[in-house]
């Protein structure tokens, strides 16, 4: 029996996807079996981070009213033979599936795969209801800023009361540099704000742009520092207990070097 | 720099804090207005804890959250008829 897995942030922009990509290729890469589903219809994005975008004949709504089979509407990944894609429909809006229907996709889909990971659209609306609708539990995205921050305990509070109670953290994009200078909220400060589990920090890291130009997840990637972060998550998630990595860079000479010609 | 040195010398606040600072004080409004229903199970409670104590006027009892120099207080109005003579004991 697979679980559920619903990736939410109340706030846009602040990593839901990209997240979303790396939990799953990452369970997909430890010999998982994994469906990504993109709940966001009408601004479907996890078919380009995942660089599965010319692969599409099926989505979820064509599933939802039963236009194909289920099978059909999932994509196999280019990476991991048991890594599928169940893409959002790009033309409709977010009525054009319903909480019950998602419900029962996400049931269906628990007597084939290990997990489930939904990529929730942004908001609080509908959207958001059909994403949680058949999840067994929850991660919350934010970025160490006010705003971020803000939406991220609306959407807890949300969250436990459809029964999600105890959701998970990941704090994106922290710097390092501005934490240590006391102009960026640390890990422990927002945790302290949130009073919420945390599954994983991930630092700001370049190689996340890069990645997703390419449409390979950077939990792949194994220099990037990102992808190491979301290792760890995984990890986590399959029950290790992982220490949080230390994100601070040791820069060697060179390193500095360059930076000071870059000019930044 | 010139904030780093501000800051070394005691003059500015890490602006980290003050984003906490904000982010709590705005939070505990949210929480608040987000869930009504959390006022009324607050209301609920008073009514039984201070009824072990005090006759009121349940009707009267008056509960909501203020703003007042920049501190978010709870404030809970209850006027009080009588003392129970054994409260307290």
């Amino acid at each position: 029996m697979g679980e559920v897995i619903v990736v939410t942030s109340g706030k846009g922009g602040v990593g839901k996807t990209t997240t979303a990509a790396n939990i799953g290729t990452g369970l997909a890469a430890q010999g998982k079996k994994v469906v990504l589903m993109d709940t966001d219809i009408g601004l479907r994005n996890l078919d380009v981070v995942m660089g599965l975008e010319n692969r599409i004949v099926y989505d979820i709504v064509d599933i939802a009213q039963g236009h194909c089979k289920l099978k059909q509407g999932m994509i196999k990944d280019k990476r991991y033979p048991e890594l599928y894609l169940i893409p959002a429909a790009q033309t409709k809006d977010k009525s054009a599936v319903t909480e019950d229907q998602v419900r029962a996709i996400c049931a269906e889909l628990k007597q084939e795969v290990d997990y489930i990971i939904v990529d929730c659209p942004a908001g609080i609306e509908q959207g958001f209801k059909n994403a949680i609708a058949g999840a067994d539990k929850a991660i919350v995205v934010t970025n160490p800023e006010v705003s971020a921050v803000r939406d991220a305990d609306r959407i807890i509070g949300l969250l436990e009361a459809n029964g999600l109670g105890n959701p998970q953290l990941v704090l994106n994009r922290v710097r390092p540099n501005m934490v240590r200078q006391g102009d960026m909220m640390s890990v422990d400060d927002i945790l302290e704000i949130l009073a919420i589990k945390l599954l994983g920090v991930i630092p700001d890291d370049d190689n996340i742009v890069i990645s997703t130009n390419r449409g390979e997840p950077t939990v792949l990637d194994q220099q990037s520092r990102a992808g190491q972060a979301y290792r760890n998550i995984v990890k986590r998630i399959l029950g290790e207990d992982v220490p949080l990595m230390n994100l601070e860079v040791e820069e060697g000479f060179f390193a500095k070097l360059k930076k000071l010609f870059k000019g930044n | 720099m010139a904030s780093f040195l501000q800051r070394l010398f005691g003059s500015e606040k890490a602006s980290k804090d003050l984003a906490k600072d904000r982010l709590k004080l705005v939070l505990i409004h949210d929480r608040a207005s987000v869930s009504p229903s959390m006022m009324e199970d607050l209301r609920r409670d008073l009514v039984q804890v201070i009824s072990k104590y005090m006759d009121f006027d349940e009707a009267a009892l008056d509960v909501q959250m203020a703003e007042q120099d920049n501190m978010t207080m709870l404030e809970v109005n209850i006027p009080v008829s009588s003392v129970k003579r054994n409260a307290g004991n």
